[in-house]
């Protein structure tokens, strides 16, 4: 095939996972370098932002955002992906839901400087002097991207086409790319506005563990128990986020007998995957025996979740109903 | 805080609380306009959203009223209730919001005095706390 599509791989706060998991097509990768002539990737080649700069309105055809927006430069980033792209994907957790970096959400960029600037035991600075975003020494002047109070996902930032989701996306996901960008590039269709390239159903749906009865009265955290390899895991009282998360991953926590952790997001239908997921808990933690549980015995039964939000949003705090913690009453 | 009126929205399921509200109004019992009620089948049906929705929306509490633990007339939709509710209190105190903003009580059809007492007992509780820091955060951004 002669004709390439143009292909920008963009960032903001991230671990350079999502990368790692493009390189994982393996050999695939071979399919994606005959399909796509990469104009900026700067995780894996030597590409400058001026280079994405310089390129013009529209003039890629396909860009992947990966990261939370965190900082001004983020953001900068996702404005001028968008504005150079035909279509843009978010590419993973952080970009789609907010992801690990939301958690930043339950603090603020003060309470961050207090302790990374000032508290922490190694850290000498008695006169608190904490990153600015310019300054002039020696009559150079200097700048730094602007860390934001709060950490948001990509759509909250730009328009956002197509959402490729997970902690780094599955890569039985990402080749499901391949055959949309060929597509694209034939005839110039693409899938409707908003698709979520994985499962419309829950991780349960496919998972390969055997369910009987949901009732738990306790709850382990995963290094406490060895837990039984054909149960539902939920039902062994391990914290499992796969009633309020979206399949598609290929149930690779579950195959290694671990707790879902909710990083594909929710399903369609779903506005809030914590909420969600405490109705899950609720309706079968302590059941057997609820008539029997006074007060204290239930808030002791609840006080096994030791994290709600850390638990219930640990990808999806910027993009929850309430998604940063207030200070209220000091 | 000087003329503070909260803006309270309560869920009440149909068989007990609802019908408490009901006979607090037939017999003429008085109790603050700040409670707002939304009438649901069973109070093991208010899905957890409901809260956090109606914080988010501005609202400074939240009232639950269920029947008494054993009278539920779907065998035991409260028991869930009683669940839910704990567990979005601990959520929403990790997210800095006071877990004093829901109260959950249970009210029977018979008890509207009861019905009176305990809503104008939390109206209060919840002017004592100030109006919900959510409902600014969400008028400042618009």
């Amino acid at each position: 095939m002669d004709k390439k599509i143009k292909l920008a791989i963009g960032l903001g706060s991230t671990c350079a996972g999502c990368d790692i998991a493009i390189l994982d097509l393996k050999e695939k990768i071979l399919d994606l370098a005959s399909l796509a002539e990469i104009v900026f990737w700067p995780t894996a080649m030597d590409f400058k932002l001026s280079d994405l700069e310089r390129i013009g309105k529209n003039e890629i055809d396909i860009s992947l955002y990966h990261g939370t927006v965190r900082t001004s430069e983020h953001e900068h980033i996702a404005h001028l992906l968008r504005e150079r792209s035909k279509v843009m994907i978010a590419f993973g957790s952080c970009s789609c839901f907010g992801g690990i970096p939301g958690l930043c959400n339950l603090t603020s960029r003060e309470e961050i400087f207090e302790t990374a600037y000032k508290e922490t035991p190694s850290t000498v600075n008695p006169e608190f002097i904490t990153p600015q975003t310019e300054t002039t020494q020696d009559g150079h002047h200097l700048t730094l991207p602007e860390l934001y109070n709060d950490g948001k996902a990509l759509p909250q930032i730009v328009d956002v086409d197509y959402y490729l989701p997970g902690c780094p996306p599955a890569v039985e996901l990402i080749e499901r790319l391949l055959p949309i960008i060929t597509k694209f590039l034939e005839t110039g269709e693409l899938p409707p506005k908003g698709t979520v390239i994985a499962s419309d159903k829950t991780l349960c749906d496919e998972c390969p563990l055997t369910k009987e009865n949901k009732m738990i009265s306790k709850i382990f955290r995963p290094h406490e128990i060895i837990p039984d390899p054909k149960r539902c895991l939920l039902e062994q009282g391990i914290l499992c986020m796969g009633p309020a998360t979206r399949g598609g991953c290929g149930a690779r926590c579950i195959n290694a007998l671990m707790p879902c952790r909710g990083c594909m997001g929710p399903t369609a239908e779903v506005k809030d995957q914590g909420a969600k997921m405490i109705s899950a808990i609720a309706s079968i933690l302590g059941v057997e025996n609820e008539k029997d549980l006074s007060e204290d015995e239930v808030e002791k039964l609840l006080n096994q979740i030791k994290d709600p939000v850390g638990t219930f949003y640990r990808f999806t705090l910027p993009v929850a109903l309430i998604n940063r913690r207030i200070k209220e009453g000091g | 805080m000087d003329g503070f009126e909260p803006k309270i929205i309560g869920f009440c399921c149909n068989w007990c609380a609802y019908a408490g509200a009901d006979l607090a109004g037939i017999s003429r019992i008085q109790y603050p306009p700040n409670l707002r009620m939304i009438r649901v089948m069973c109070s093991g049906t208010i899905d957890p959203l409901y809260i956090l929705e109606a914080f988010q929306k501005g609202a400074d509490g939240v009232f639950i009223g269920g029947c008494h633990l054993g009278d539920c007339h779907y065998m035991a939709g409260n028991y869930k209730t009683r669940r839910k509710v704990s567990l979005v209190k601990r959520l929403l105190s990790q997210l800095g919001v006071s877990p004093q903003r829901i109260r959950l009580e249970w009210v029977s059809a018979a008890e509207g005095q009861r019905f009176a007492q305990v809503v104008t007992d939390f109206i209060g509780e919840v002017k004592e706390l100030g109006p919900s820091l959510l409902n600014q955060e969400a008028a400042r951004h618009g």
